[in-house]
């Protein structure tokens, strides 16, 4: 034994990738993906006549720290262009519902697709695994002329004109439909696997389907669900695209993407409010994304690595 | 949209008043239903909630799906054979303006370029740095900052590359932009990045490719950590080199989960939008598909044209769909 241990020490040894050669090229590469946030940063928290003399590595030579570009992207404005911090609450207003709406429906669906017996249950499965490519810009004019119109064949109105366009609510709808596949697929994947005696059990106590439910599967998926939030949570909060279709180019609830966006098509502003707004809209997702990367992770795992 | 002349006069508070108050109703609402179901459908007889459940629990997302989903993809194969306005069939015409019209080209061509570059740029580096770090003592804050990337938005990382690649035509004045100021450091002359195709493309990609790889090597190194200890050390033993032991070890072991980064990172970059729509609006020759029906539909206001490049983008994912299923399919038969 003590041969193949010291000749495994020697293999180890000898091997380049657990070198620290190794290590120093792993760490060069993290920081040069780190250095253009970083930069933006720095940028960020300088005055607006540094920005615009000196590259933000003269920051280290000149340590001028100001807070103004974030005073003057967040509070000024006016009523056509308002201040990013309204968008800031718009952003909110969009991700909390369309966070807890699909995720909601995703557990109801996902534990009928487990536990229900009934006829087409697995071809109802792999349907909504396969919309999951479906992608959204094939929906877009058609449910946008949804939201403005109603449904309509021939003279029978089966949905009617709702009147919402330029509120949340297609918005918040829109983002559920696109989580709703992925969401069930992976929710699935976890309540499938709660042990069958456990349902059993419940069911020889008299539980039916709505205290199953609630007493077993909903408190054994909160992991499941967990992962998925912070998930959606990013995706809903970084989204750019539903925001600016399904908002239908109101300002009082477009998110904050759509703003920032907007802000760098437009020559007048300069980098200063360009570099902190872009870091306003990036903080909220950083901190859930440092504080929470476990989860995030977890979840992206269990959608990428199957059996 | 009809009171925006009442609007213009609201502070940005009482707008987000009033859009909380919304937010407020709804939430409530949404809760107060769910209550409701589950105390009636609770109380009912079992026979009752044999049907009750399929209501309550399978209905409301099906009904979302057919209607949201199903329905819109139907729709736009009609639409996409038909005029600006929706009104007359043209048949192929808008698939033929989509393969003649130059511009058009270009976009195609575009977004060839992105689906074959970024998956096996970010792939390739991903994989690297996981099997760099599969050994490490604390490999905990390398990946962090390399996976940090995903947790920003594309239009984000579009501000912040946008930054990188600033370009300063004065000559006497300093450069800001990273890039220019490293070209100019090596003793090179700083061209106006975005402009210049095709290598303007390639900048954009570079955008992608650094928010792509931290998924990659997340995923991969995950995959890493399951390939059994024994038979590495069986590799070691029997003297295979670390590159040896790479390519015929742990490449193979991994292969499925290659393919399903692989396959992810190839409908994401399909798909993607903000990134060109930020940095260069899709101007200079820099166009995708994704970004050119945003413009064909919402701009040109052409539903035609907008709906043919959505099916072609459908049609260019459907193959990679495709080979995943039998991939998987494969090694499932396999063990």
């Amino acid at each position: 034994m003590a041969t193949v241990q010291t000749l495994r020490a020697k293999k180890r040894a000898k091997d380049i990738f657990s070198s620290p050669f190794a290590s120093a090229a792993a760490w060069i590469i993290a920081v040069v993906w780190t250095v253009p946030t970083f930069g933006l940063l720095v940028s960020s928290i300088r005055p607006d006549t540094d920005i615009n003399a000196s590259g933000w590595w003269n920051f280290f030579v000149q340590p001028n720290i100001s807070f103004e570009n974030y005073q003057k992207v967040l509070f000024e404005g006016t009523t056509t262009n308002p201040p990013l911090f309204q968008f800031f609450f718009n952003s909110l207003a969009v991700t909390i519902p369309a966070v807890i709406f699909p995720i909601t429906l995703a557990v109801f669906a996902a534990y009928a697709l487990a536990w229900f017996d009934f006829k087409g249950r697995d071809f109802l499965f792999f349907g909504i695994f396969a919309l999951q490519v479906v992608p959204l810009q094939l929906t877009l004019i058609p449910l946008l002329q949804l939201f403005a119109k109603g449904l309509v064949i021939g003279d029978t109105t089966i949905i009617p004109d709702l009147g919402i366009t330029g509120t949340y609510i297609p918005i918040w709808i829109a983002h559920t439909i696109f989580a709703l596949p992925l969401a069930v697929f992976l929710l699935h994947n976890f309540i499938s696997q709660i042990p069958k005696e456990l349902i059993e059990a419940a069911r020889v106590d008299g539980a039916g389907p709505f205290t199953l439910f609630t007493k077993i599967i909903l408190p054994l998926s909160v992991p499941a669900i967990a992962s998925f939030l912070i998930f959606q949570f990013l995706w809903v909060w970084n989204d750019l695209l539903v925001g600016l279709t399904f908002g239908a180019g109101s300002k009082e609830v477009a998110p904050m993407t759509v703003r920032i966006a907007e802000m760098v098509g437009t020559r007048g502003s300069g980098w200063e409010v360009l570099t902190a707004g872009a870091f306003v809209s990036m903080i909220v997702p950083l901190i859930v994304f440092f504080a929470l990367q476990r989860y995030f992770v977890r979840g992206l795992l269990a959608g990428s690595v199957k059996g | 949209m009809h009171f925006s002349f009442l609007a213009a006069r609201k502070t940005p508070w009482e707008i987000i008043g009033e859009n909380f108050t919304l937010l407020a109703f709804a939430l409530l609402a949404f809760g107060g239903v769910l209550v409701l179901l589950f105390l009636i459908a609770g109380r009912a007889n079992v026979r009752a909630q044999e049907w009750l459940k399929y209501l309550v629990f399978l209905v409301p997302a099906l009904l979302l799906l057919l209607v949201g989903l199903i329905y819109p993809t139907i729709r736009t194969i009609i639409l996409s054979f038909m005029d600006a306005k929706s009104e007359n069939f043209v048949g192929f015409d808008n698939y033929v303006w989509a393969f003649t019209i130059p511009e058009i080209l270009i976009v195609l061509r575009n977004t060839a370029i992105w689906v074959f570059l970024v998956p096996f740029a970010s792939t390739s580096i991903g994989l690297a740095i996981a099997y760099m770090t599969d050994r490490m003592k604390r490999p905990t804050v390398i990946k962090s900052l390399i996976f940090m990337p995903m947790a920003i938005s594309f239009v984000g990382a579009g501000v912040i590359w946008r930054f990188v690649y600033y370009f300063e035509p004065n000559e006497n004045r300093p450069d800001l932009g990273l890039l220019s100021t490293i070209v100019k450091s090596f003793g090179g002359t700083p061209n106006n990045w975005m402009l210049e195709a095709p290598w303007n493309t390639f900048f954009l990609i570079v955008v992608m490719v650094w928010i792509q790889t931290g998924f990659a090597m997340v995923v991969l190194s995950a995959a890493m950590k399951n390939v059994p200890d024994e038979i590495v050390e069986a590799a070691m033993l029997d003297g295979a080199s670390p590159l040896n032991r790479f390519f015929r070890v742990t490449m193979p072991m991994i292969r499925a989960t290659l393919v399903v980064v692989l396959t992810t990172i190839i409908i994401a970059t399909l798909k993607v939008f903000d990134i060109v729509r930020t940095m260069t609006g899709g101007n200079f020759q820099t166009n995708v598909i994704a970004n050119e029906m945003y413009s064909q539909a919402f701009r040109q206001m052409n539903y035609g044209t907008g709906s043919a490049l959505a099916i072609i983008l459908f049609v260019a994912i459907i193959p990679v769909i495709i080979y995943n299923v039998r991939q998987l399919r494969l090694e499932r038969t396999e063990r």
